[in-house]
């Protein structure tokens, strides 16, 4: 399992250098999205004036205080669940160029496929560990779609962002389905012992 | 009059403080039970998140920050005694306004929304929103409030099952295996899981809850519901799920169980969920409004 550092935006070929399991470390530029973000994209059809290519999105709803310029601060951020998000996944490499998610928990299986062919990696990071993760943003450069906050689209700049883990890479393998195929083989055992 | 009006607003201060310290500083059981995870874990993946996990909780100590970003869902545990001489109504009202006040001053990110429509109903407060559990003494002056902010990662991993009978205690274990492992990853493991057995349908809901509510590692006094929590502690944690579903030793940090008896053909089994964030603050109010912090209960 190797280790990497890595600025982003991105290109599909440092992408594929990836390997599932494998540690990451980024620097560089990271997108807040979430829930109601997505859907405004996709069930709204509403494209937003961000770029998005070659990005890594970070699954998040930060608490922030705006300033009197409209700018705003960060107070604490950190990740949420990412299988609420998995039917966006496609849609996020074929028609924004996204290159890398970012969440808690897990795609479910449905973002292998996607992601093998589309050059895509789902990045675990660790879940509920906010307090480090706000000190790894140095700043939010920009904000769109204030009319979801705090589900809005976030730019943040980032430094030393992670630890994060490769939980599914863009050759069709997932940390997560390895680990519950494993886990359904052990429960065939913890069940005759119950 | 105006020493009703005095309490309330005691206990208004007591919840706004135990709001933003359970978000802020987490109990010395939690902390013990993940620095022994981080010593039992042997995979590289389920290292390197508790790692980070203990570092984080550190970073939040010395930023004074949030442990979790997730400020929750407020849900409050009230014990109050017959003589304390503020109306539970008003006790609400109290807690309501603390919750408030906190997310303004503070502020924090507000969770709450009308679940239908979706929208943002106010500051962490709206319909039937703090969450609050009542319990009541009798011969008793006191009031002790447990403030238990409730992410949403690990309370969508809740799970009720109306085993039957024949099902028996095994049927019970299976569902609780299958539940975990079904969450995977999502609950931010490991974490407590609250297994509630018995009463109806929502109170075993309501027991899981409290479950995961009690300090970490703390053993039900009744036997064999202590017997429950060891076996399924054990069983759990051979299911590899591992620190943040990546695969490993450590799956939970503790099972605790709560009980009630039921009816003789029912057999239900709630499974609440605590992250490993599992934050809680509780505070003693006296009949005189002395207010003693309390960092373990």
């Amino acid at each position: 399992m190797a280790e990497h550092r890595m600025s982003f935006p991105c290109t599909e070929e440092q992408v594929r250098e990836l390997r599932a399991g494998d540690s990451v470390i980024v620097d560089g530029h990271v997108i807040g999205i979430r829930d109601r973000t997505q859907i405004r994209m996709f069930d709204h059809g509403q494209k937003p004036e961000m770029d998005l290519t070659g990005a890594l999105l970070l699954h998040t709803a930060p608490n922030v205080r705006r300033l009197d310029d409209g700018r705003y601060e960060k107070l604490c951020i950190g990740t949420t669940t990412s299988a609420r998000m998995v039917r966006f996944t496609e849609g996020l490499g074929r028609d924004y160029g996204v290159r890398a998610i970012c969440g808690k928990g897990g795609l479910p299986d449905d973002a292998i496929e996607p992601m093998r062919r589309l050059g895509m990696v789902y990045f675990a990071i660790v879940g509920g560990a906010a307090a480090l993760e706000t000190t790894q943003i140095e700043e939010i450069e920009a904000v769109e779609w204030e009319d979801l906050m705090p589900e809005c689209l976030w730019k943040f700049r980032v430094r030393d962002f992670g630890p994060l883990t490769v939980g599914i890479d863009s050759h069709g393998s997932s940390v997560y389905r390895d680990v519950q195929e494993e886990a359904k083989k052990r429960l065939e055992e913890l069940y005759a012992r119950l | 009059m105006a020493v009703t009006t005095d309490l309330e607003k005691i206990v208004e201060d007591a919840a706004a403080y135990l709001y933003v310290w359970a978000l802020k500083d987490i109990p010395q059981d939690l902390r013990d039970a993940l620095k022994a995870a981080r010593e039992r874990e042997t995979s590289t993946s389920g290292q390197r998140v508790l790692d980070t996990i203990l570092r984080n909780v550190e970073v939040a100590d010395t930023e004074k920050n949030l442990v979790c970003q997730d400020t929750g869902i407020a849900v409050y545990y009230c014990r109050v005694g017959e003589h304390f001489p503020l109306h539970p109504a008003r006790i609400y009202q109290a807690l309501y306004d603390g919750t408030e006040r906190a997310t303004v001053e503070h502020p924090l990110r507000s969770n709450t929304v009308h679940t239908l429509t979706r929208e943002n109903t106010g500051q962490n407060v709206g319909y039937r929103v703090p969450i609050v559990h009542w319990d009541f003494v009798q011969g008793w002056d006191g009031l002790d409030v447990k403030c238990v902010p409730k992410g949403s990662g690990s309370e969508n991993m809740s799970f009720l099952k109306m085993c039957v009978p024949a099902d028996g205690v095994a049927g019970v274990k299976r569902f609780v295996l299958d539940s975990i492992v079904g969450a995977g990853g999502k609950p931010c493991p490991p974490g407590i899981v609250g297994v509630g057995v018995g009463g109806s349908a929502d109170y075993a809901m309501h027991l899981a809850k409290e479950a995961i509510a009690r300090p970490v590692g703390t053993h039900n006094p009744d036997p064999e519901a202590a017997k429950l929590e060891d076996e399924l502690f054990e069983l759990l944690n051979e299911t590899g799920i591992g620190p943040m579903g990546l695969g490993g030793d450590v799956t939970v940090l503790h099972v605790h169980v709560e009980h009630a008896d039921t009816h003789m053909t029912l057999n239900p089994v709630a499974v609440n969920y605590q992250c490993w964030a599992a934050r809680r603050a509780s505070a003693h109010i006296g009949a005189d409004g002395a207010v003693e912090y309390d960092r373990e209960a």
